[in-house]
């Protein structure tokens, strides 16, 4: 097809499909997301705005028209909400995840760039195992490998018991249940997210920029901070939001790796609703949770938009 | 550039190592004699003897191997479909709408997906155990595989459906003919994504089980909260490399076929 | 005086010309809209049984558009696309009678070179045996016997051309749709399958629908080319008809070189007209010239319809005089640019075949030269 009408052309093709039980297609996965994604949020929200004593199990949502729709922003009830503010347990939970999750993003990317370049940078038939080296942790089971580094950290642990045969403590590092072992659990843990996508920038980076940059007089380093970093800014955008986002509402790491006093978002959630059984909290938790979580995608999308495609 | 320097070998080594040494921790410990964690008493496979003994851990693992089985083979065919729609049906209403509920749950935190279907199942009077778990990871993990077949899809040659239109193919038959067998490796990644995703998920079935559904991963997680057990690292060894052969397996598969493609 | 045809062939097919002759496809005020562009643009259009046409035009200009249309891929927004005086309407692709050559191949990856030709008869639900038959037929005909168990991916691209040529006309389709049937191979390779691609279609007495943004492949394969510009039909005829009495600029410039004179209509004596101006007279032939006396014009000729000659010639009009401005040696015949003298001092391109080794008097670079035309080589463009 013509380039001048190409996308066009595409939109077209679209319309003109030929697949003829369209609608079971589409309304079958439509149906189902409807029913177990968007109405669940419904619900959250609803409870997250109604009493305490009235949201407890059995709870039967009631919709019989549009009087049961006024009464129900009469009996709309932000207890929950006021608590939520009232407590400063929940704001610093809400601030120190956000803190954690930016320092985890901050040093996985530290990590993660040398590694995708330097799997970028190696010969082209190696590239394919290296590839799969670092996605098959990634397959293998997240508990599992949160839990291992129980083993490595806890004290007496192998961690201590290798520096300590190395000479250099004398004293037990006591890592466990501290937010360093958090962050270092969550390192470990996105490390695959972060690697990915800035593997696959620089490997479409077309070597010969490279090659005329250093044609054209630029040292190493200067080709690195001119040419490497700026095309591979998509990837380590795209890295930094796969890390951050999933590590803000985390729940099994600081659960197993953190201490009492490592205050994450996720994990307070959990408490509320399995040890406290307060629903409605817990589900205004849930909603404030969505509203933190709106900020890194909108910045996100932001920056992504100001890259060439 | 074609040979590896210092450097990027050094960086390959630390991130290779840093990937892989909990791991292989976790599996030497396993055969460790010795309940202590950091001292070795000899080789032994005690643990995986005890694992066989544990009934609750079998019928925990038996339980998600089901759940993992049932739920990922659901969640294809709603991926494969929702995939299917995204890419094929251009502009349609609501489609906006469509596309955030496929999105979303890849970046939704598990808690507030696994509260707010406990909160539906609960709306619902439904009896919680094998079901409602493997219903909340079909949600989950159909949206995995609509974007891996989604992917897949888009850079599918359109003029192969068309070629086979032209032939004479009704729209039924271009798709069984050629878009399913050009789309087989990423229904196939779609499932054994969907699938290890299910096996190892904590969170959503702690919300979404009831009692005596306990999964794997609930059961794992309650014995390490109490700290290590060598029980426990038997278990991960046998699942972790169950889980490495599948996926090795699975990637050389599809590269034989992308390699017999192109 | 007696019309000479054009060029220096004569045509024995030509049923266009014939008001009897039935078309096998008609566009009828067919138009096609993509958002805000306009890729078909009311375009009316027959095509005749056993003929080869070609669509001509650069990219976007609606002729890819305009085929898919006819494929069933594309629905017009308005108009009609009758097939034996059918209406096509409503007609998806796997129930239309045509069958497409695509500019990719568009193979089928996972089936061998037999599966990919009997793909076509198998939704037919042909026997076994007549699929066997037929697909030996076909491969026979491509010259591909013995490639039948092979993968697409084990082809060369003449051979995956080839395949993709037998799979479409496996169905013996009422039209063969042609996408850029020639645009992937290499230089050497095009020309062999270009008249590969002639011979069968004479040979099958099939009808052929091609789209090209390639002159010499459409000028050289069809029987009537319709050049294209923004969805509209330029010109339809015979490349002869296209290439020396071209409708309009576009036409003329979009098929092969051209120089363009101004000049004023002095005189118009039944087909002959003279013109006057800055670089001197001339004296053209039209066979209906709608010029009035006075007006200003756009004259064409062709750079290898000019001669080069040191000494001015003996004619009085025809003719300019110029300096040698550059030579570009092609081989088979050699570039000229000569300056126009005056102020404006136009560029004029000349070509001249090399049909000796060796030339008497070769010319140089700033030699004074006079170029010289026939009376028939100027063409009056109108548009």
């Amino acid at each position: 097809m013509e380039a001048g009408t190409e996308t066009l052309d595409k939109r077209a093709r679209g319309r003109a499909s030929w697949l003829r039980p369209r609608w079971l297609v589409l309304a079958l996965p439509y149906a189902w997301l409807l029913a177990f994604f968007l109405l669940p949020f419904l619900i959250v929200l609803r409870i997250a705005l109604s009493d305490t004593a009235r949201a407890l199990p059995p709870y039967a949502p009631h919709w019989t028209g549009w009087a049961e729709a006024w009464n129900f922003l009469q009996a709309l009830d932000l207890e929950s909400f006021t608590t939520l503010f009232g407590d400063s347990l929940y704001l610093e939970a809400y601030l120190s995840s956000l803190r954690i999750a930016a320092t985890a993003t901050l040093i996985t990317l530290l990590i993660a760039f040398p590694l995708a370049y330097a799997m970028a940078s190696a010969p082209r038939r190696w590239q394919p195992a290296l590839l799969i080296l670092v996605i098959l942790p990634f397959w293998t089971s997240f508990l599992i490998r949160v839990y291992a580094w129980m083993a490595i950290l806890r004290p007496e642990g192998v961690l201590d018991a290798l520096l300590r045969g190395l000479g250099l403590i004398d004293e037990p590092l006591a890592l466990m249940n501290t937010e360093t072992a958090v962050l270092i659990g969550m390192v470990y843990s996105y490390l695959p997210f972060m690697v990915l996508p800035i593997y696959t920038t620089l490997e479409k980076l077309d070597r010969s920029l490279l090659e005329a940059a250093a044609d054209l007089g630029a040292t190493p380093f200067r080709r690195f901070v001119s040419i490497v970093i700026p095309l591979a800014r998509p990837g380590i955008y795209a890295g930094c939001f796969l890390v951050f986002v999933p590590a803000i509402g985390e729940f099994v790491i600081p659960d197993l790796l953190g201490g009492p006093e490592t205050l994450m978002i996720g994990k307070v959630l959990w408490t509320e609703f399995f040890s406290n059984r307060d629903w409605p909290l817990a589900s205004a938790v849930a909603i404030l949770l969505l509203l933190v979580l709106a900020v890194p995608l909108l910045v996100y999308q932001r920056f992504a938009r100001k890259e060439p495609a | 550039m074609n040979r590896l320097r210092t450097p990027h070998l050094l960086a390959l080594v630390f991130g290779i190592a840093f990937l892989y040494l909990p791991i292989l921790v976790l599996v030497l410990y396993s055969f460790n004699a010795s309940r202590l964690v950091t001292v070795w008493g000899g080789f032994s496979t005690r643990w995986y003897a005890a694992l066989l003994q544990n009934q609750a851990l079998l019928d925990a693992a038996w339980l998600s191997l089901k759940v993992a089985l049932v739920s990922a083979s659901l969640a294809t065919i709603l991926g494969l479909l929702a995939a299917l729609a995204l890419a094929r049906f251009g502009r349609f209403a609501g489609r906006t709408l469509f596309a955030g509920m496929i999105a979303a749950p890849l970046v939704m935190p598990e808690v507030i997906t696994g509260l707010a279907l406990l909160l539906l199942f609960v709306g619902l009077d439904a009896e919680r155990g094998f079901w409602t778990v493997t219903f909340a990871h079909v949600t989950l993990t159909a949206c995995f595989a609509a974007i891996v077949i989604q992917a897949r899809l888009s850079t599918l040659d359109r003029s192969l459906e068309e070629a086979a239109q032209d032939l004479g193919a009704t729209p039924l038959r271009v798709f069984f003919a050629i878009t399913l067998p050009m789309i087989a490796p990423a229904i196939l990644a779609g499932w054994l994504l969907a699938f290890t995703l299910s096996l190892d998920d904590l969170v959503l079935a702690s919300f979404t089980s009831g009692p005596g559904a306990t999964t794997l991963p609930m059961r794992i997680y309650s014995s390490v909260r109490l700290g290590v057990t060598p029980e426990i690292n038997a278990a991960s060894t046998l699942l972790i490399g169950l889980v490495a052969t599948v996926v090795v397996l699975a990637s050389l598969l599809i590269k034989r076929d992308a390699l017999a493609r192109d | 005086m007696a019309r000479k045809s054009l060029g220096n062939i004569r045509r024995a097919f030509a049923p266009w010309a014939d008001p009897a002759a039935t078309p096998l496809v008609q566009f009828e005020a067919v138009t096609r809209r993509f958002g805000d562009i306009t890729a078909v643009s009311d375009l009316t259009l027959a095509l005749y049984p056993g003929e080869f046409h070609a669509l001509l035009g650069p990219s976007g200009c609606g002729k890819t558009t305009l085929m898919r249309m006819l494929a069933g891929f594309e629905t017009p927004d308005s108009g009609r696309i009758l097939l034996e005086g059918q209406d096509l309407a409503g007609t998806p692709p796997h129930l239309r009678p045509t069958n497409m050559m695509f500019q990719s191949y568009a193979l089928f990856p996972h089936m061998s070179v037999f599966d990919n030709i009997a793909f076509g008869l198998r939704q037919q639900g042909l026997a076994r045996e007549a699929i066997a038959a037929r697909v030996a037929e076909m491969l026979a005909l491509v010259k591909l016997e013995g490639f039948a168990a092979r993968r697409p991916d084990q082809l060369s691209g003449g051979q995956k051309q080839r395949v993709a040529l037998a799979r479409a006309l496996a169905r013996r389709p009422k039209v063969l749709l042609l996408d850029e049937p020639l645009g992937a191979l290499d230089r050497k390779l095009r020309e062999e399958t270009q008249y590969e691609l002639m011979d069968l279609q004479a040979e099958l007495g099939l009808t052929f629908l091609m789209v090209t943004h390639d002159q010499d492949e459409a000028m050289a394969m069809a029987d009537r080319i319709s050049v294209m510009e923004r969805g509209r039909i330029a010109q339809v005829g015979a490349p002869e008809e296209i290439y020396e009495m071209p409708a309009n600029r576009y036409v003329a410039e979009f098929v092969g070189d051209i120089n363009v004179f101004e000049g004023i209509v002095e005189e118009i004596k039944g087909e002959i007209i003279a013109l006057g101006g800055p670089g001197g007279s001339m004296i053209l032939d039209d066979p209906n010239p709608t010029v009035d006396l006075g007006q200003k014009v756009n004259v064409a000729i062709r750079p290898e319809k000019l001669s080069i000659t040191l000494e001015e010639p003996p004619q009085p009009t025809n003719k300019v005089k110029g300096e040698i401005w550059d030579i570009g040696y092609l081989g088979d015949f050699t570039m000229v640019q000569v300056k126009l003298d005056g102020e404006a001092g136009q560029l004029v391109k000349v070509a001249l075949p090399n049909r000796s080794r060796r030339a008497e008097r070769p010319i140089a670079w700033e030699d004074r030269v006079w170029l010289s035309w026939d009376v028939e080589a100027g063409i009056l463009l109108r548009g």
